[in-house]
């Protein structure tokens, strides 16, 4: 497809803006000047409004396809959420305004919601308090990770290691290391979960935490963890809990009641806020009470009257770690996701993740390598090394499933399975959905029998097929201006 | 039947029986009866129109008549129509991260036009697909400039927003790295004092333009002298006044970032907004988050995808360049529509019209005795006055009657008590600007 800087033809205009009312002509003095004009398009509102549409079209999503992506959670997400957020009275409140002397009073409204839930999330992962300030999941983490440190520097405890499991997200390790710890990984064993005796090993007085996903990233659920916790709290070590596969366990579970101390929740997953194609999420972090003091600033407190404000004097707080008090949109959406659902739709959503996933690893395991084979939570994960033996990797797969209108699930993710195929269905999919997605998978293995060629020219439906990684990585094209030059 | 479910009763049994278990709660048997819930105590569930209703009343717990002249980095900007209902698109919000990049060529090809028109607007070569926010794309920035030179020292111009100045120190607290301030003299960073204090240990230093105060500055001379000790320079913006002032490329500098939110960006009570970051080509392979990179399909048709992932947590983990991974695509896709929309001619309008109008509020303001305006250095549509007393009280008198009036500025400089921030963008009439100025001069005459 064209891009829209092609459509661009001198003189086009796709918004007129009013004209001046004030008497005054300004301008900046020449040496202060841009000395080329931007070269943005000059399109019609009817060009860009038909450029983006038919951008969209190219794209599968959730609204559009079954999306059972692994580790993301692509369930549904409502509509009227989008209502809410989009109402003025929220979306047009500048963040600065309750920062002005007396000017909390000004938007008791948005306060609210935040305050709400803080508490909202702390009774649902069993924490004392929150903040929403994390802008994603991976800066969920980082503030977790400073925590941790502001803590251990209290305590006057020397920590420098942060032990993560070998099946753990990337931006675990990541996170770990740019807060300045040196990362331990840890294996999995034979049953797919972090393995205890080289735990054991790695246990020592040096160790400030432990960063782990329960479930895990091979949708299973640890029946060690009591104590591992214990192993860590022993050494005076913080237990983080990613909460990426938060959705298996709302109401059978609760990471505060089984001893973490640091709890990430990432909204965009659990709580059905659109994923945006990468972005905006939101990452709120809650703590047990005696990390409460180390929480960023500014918090949300309320009054005896009732009133909310903004509270900076924490003097242990880990400081700013955003510039206002998180993702206010998507925080809004998630609060009103939570009010609709209510006790037992939060219940049900993990229930019936669970049931569509076990249901799944049931009907595909005749058919494909299941490494850890059990039941699990909210995703299973299969192994195409079978398939690849006769040439037809999970790339191939995942192709396979293009052509036939399914998005992917999660191909070469966990690392410790090979060949990964990582399935989560959500709650959202029907079992008829799913059982079609069974019999397409069916069919891929038998055509990897009899026909395993057919698979190198995947996907043929889409508007584009395999592109060149290697040449993108290597003529680094980033910025149509840099090459193409049209004006001067 | 619970909300946004499908399985039926009889469709549960069917699955139940399959798996070969009796109940939905034999499969969660590996969780242990002690680690049972201690609580589980939330309220009821309530239909849509009833959570409607309820955030109807909260809402109008915001007040949000007021007129605003408050900026601050975060602006009160029209947003054409198209912008929103072309976002609230479910194949481009339900979508997330293209890793199957033939099913995600419609973000990919929007981030790669993000992308360009970023790199256009700074005047930069490379840019990537977006950071969270202004103040963490600074802060990313940061770490890239301390990557790339291995030096420990960054010096950081009092103009750079101290909002953004807080979150960098909460982040490197525990890093082994050297801050220092340098003063701002007269609007403009302190030359003399960053020629004296930059050398061959510093990594980086970090400006902001139109700085914090509003004024607009030319640090080319700046980058020169960085420069020549090897030092790099980053330079967070103000993306709209971009349409006229110097770029950071035409000056020379390293990294540019920025808040993006007056790119077509609701205020959002803070989020979400749109961090960016531009840089040269040489440091792309260093640079923080998301790239999506052109490139030709296996029938030679270009297409796009993400490149250079070997930098990123989910390939490199702990040697990641950042640990970001979510980050704000649709936000980026937001701003692109809107930079669209507006095109070459309605970049440079828009930015003298939030240049007449605030120029017009400065003149005006000169006229009422005993404001001071600052006038020694040129602004864009931001200005600082100075009152005859407590801006903290004028502002709160000001609110009072219908205006949000600007930032009080000694919430984050000492000895500023009657300093105050005035931000007037194409959004404020002639009206509204002189019943600010006339109510301003009233509740100043009242004092006396």
């Amino acid at each position: 497809m064209e891009l829209i800087f092609e459509k661009s033809v001198a003189g086009r205009r796709g918004y007129l803006l009013p004209k001046t009312d004030v008497p005054v002509s300004a301008s900046i003095p020449e040496q202060f000047q841009r000395k080329r004009d931007c070269p943005f398009p000059e399109v019609t509102e009817l060009d860009v409004v038909r450029h983006f549409t038919r951008l969209s079209h190219l794209n599968y999503s959730v609204d559009t396809h079954f999306y059972p992506l692994g580790s993301c959670t692509m369930k549904y997400n409502p509509k009227f959420t989008e209502q809410v957020a989009a109402m003025p009275q929220f979306c047009e409140v500048h963040p600065i305004l309750p920062q002005l002397k007396n000017g909390e009073l000004l938007t008791q409204g948005a306060l609210f919601v935040l305050y709400e839930m803080d508490k909202l999330l702390s009774e649902i992962t069993g924490m004392d308090a929150f903040t929403m300030q994390p802008l994603a999941g991976a800066h969920g983490e980082l503030t977790g990770v400073m925590i941790m440190a502001a803590y251990h520097k209290a305590q006057k405890n020397k920590k420098k290691y942060i032990i993560v499991p070998d099946a753990a997200h990337g931006t675990n390790p990541a996170t770990a290391a740019i807060a300045g710890y040196e990362t331990i990984s840890v294996k999995s064993n034979a049953t797919g979960v972090i393995d205890i005796d080289q735990l054991k090993q790695c246990i020592n007085d040096d160790v400030a935490g432990l960063m782990l996903t329960c479930p895990n990233t091979h949708g299973i659920f640890n029946m060690d963890i009591d104590k591992i916790t214990k192993m860590v709290h022993d050494v005076d070590g913080l237990m983080y809990y990613d909460g990426a596969n938060l959705n298996a366990i709302l109401g059978r579970c609760r990471p505060g009641d089984i001893g973490f101390d640091i709890v990430h929740v990432n909204l965009h997953k659990t709580f059905a806020t659109p994923h945006g194609g990468g972005g905006p999420g939101s990452g709120p972090v809650g703590v047990c009470e005696k990390l409460a003091p180390y929480l960023p600033i500014s918090r949300i407190c309320k009054r005896d009257n009732d009133t909310y404000f903004l509270n900076y004097d924490y003097p242990q707080s880990i400081g700013y770690i955003a510039s206002f008090y998180g993702n206010f949109g998507i925080v809004l959406r998630a609060y009103a996701y939570i009010l609709q659902l209510g006790k037992e739709g939060l219940m049900a959503i993990s229930d019936h993740s669970v049931l569509n996933a076990n249901y799944l690893r049931e009907q595909l395991k005749k058919y494909y390598h299941l490494p850890y084979d059990r039941i699990c939570m909210h995703e299973c994960v299969f192994s195409a090394v079978e398939q690849a033996q006769r040439g037809v990797h999970a790339i191939d797969i995942a192709k396979f499933l293009i052509d036939h209108d399914l998005h992917p699930p999660t191909v070469y993710f966990p690392l410790t399975v090979k060949e990964a195929l990582m399935i989560e269905p959500t709650e959202s999919e029907s079992k008829e959905t799913l059982d079609l997605f069974v019999d397409k998978m069916i069919q891929a293995d038998e055509l990897s029998r009899s026909n395993p060629a057919s698979f190198h020219d995947r996907p043929k439906t889409t508007c584009i097929s395999r592109p060149d990684e290697v040449k993108a990585a290597r003529e680094i094209n980033t910025n149509y201006f840099a090459e193409e030059k049209p004006d001067d | 039947m619970k909300p946004y479910i499908a399985n039926t009763v009889k469709d549960i049994k069917d699955m139940l029986q399959a798996i070969g278990v009796a109940t939905i709660d034999d499969l969660f048997k590996d969780i242990q009866p002690q680690q049972r819930p201690s609580s589980f105590n939330l309220p009821e569930g309530q239909s849509e129109f009833e959570v409607i209703q309820f955030f109807r009343e909260i809402a109008d717990h915001n007040r949000t008549h007021l007129i605003p002249f408050i900026g601050g980095g975060f602006y009160d900007h029209y947003i054409p129509a198209p912008v929103f209902s072309l976002i609230s698109r479910g194949e481009l919000s339900t979508a997330y991260t293209p890793y199957q990049p033939e099913c995600s060529q419609g973000t990919l090809q929007a981030l790669y036009e993000y992308q360009s028109l970023m790199c256009a607007l700074t005047g930069m070569e490379v840019s990537n697909a977006s950071l969270y926010d202004g103040g963490t794309a600074l802060y990313e920035a940061t770490m890239m400039a301390l990557r790339i030179t291995k030096r420990k020292k960054v010096l950081m111009d009092g103009g750079v927003s101290p909002i953004y100045r807080k979150i960098i120190q909460s982040y490197t607290r525990n890093l082994n790295y050297e801050f220092i301030q340098t003063p701002v003299v007269h609007g403009h960073s302190d030359r003399d004092a960053i020629q004296k204090l930059i050398d061959e240990d510093t990594a980086a230093i970090i400006l902001q333009n139109p700085n914090f105060f509003g004024t607009i500055d030319d640090h080319s001379d700046i980058v020169n002298m960085a420069h020549a000790k090897g030092v790099l320079v980053i330079q967070s913006v103000y993306p709209i006044a971009l349409g006229l002032v110097k770029t950071p490329g035409e000056m020379g500098v390293d990294i540019v970032t920025g808040e993006g939110q007056s790119l077509g960006l609701p205020l959002n009570f803070g989020g979400p907004y749109l961090g960016f970051m531009t840089t040269k080509k040489k440091y792309v392979r260093k640079m923080p988050g998301r790239v999506v990179g052109k490139t030709v399909d296996q029938s030679a048709r270009r297409c796009f995808v993400n490149t250079l992932q070997t930098r990123e947590q989910h390939i490199r983990r702990e040697k990641a360049t950042s640990n970001i991974c979510t980050n704000v695509a649709l936000c980026a896709v937001q701003s692109s529509i809107f930079m669209s929309l507006l095109g070459k001619e309605g970049l440079k309008q828009l930015a003298q019209l939030n240049l007449d109008k605030a120029e017009y509020c400065r003149q005006l303001l000169e006229g009422i005795k005993g404001v001071e305006v600052k006038r020694s250095s040129p602004t864009f549509n931001e200005f600082t006055i100075r009152l005859p007393s407590d801006s903290n009280r004028i502002c709160e008198e000001m609110i009072e009657e219908g205006f949000a009036p600007g930032i009080p500025l000694d919430r984050y400089y000492p000895d500023t008590a009657n300093y105050m921030l005035v931000a007037v963008t194409e959004k404020r009439t002639r009206t509204e600007i002189e019943q600010y100025v006339s109510l301003l001069k009233h509740i100043i005459e009242k004092q006396k």
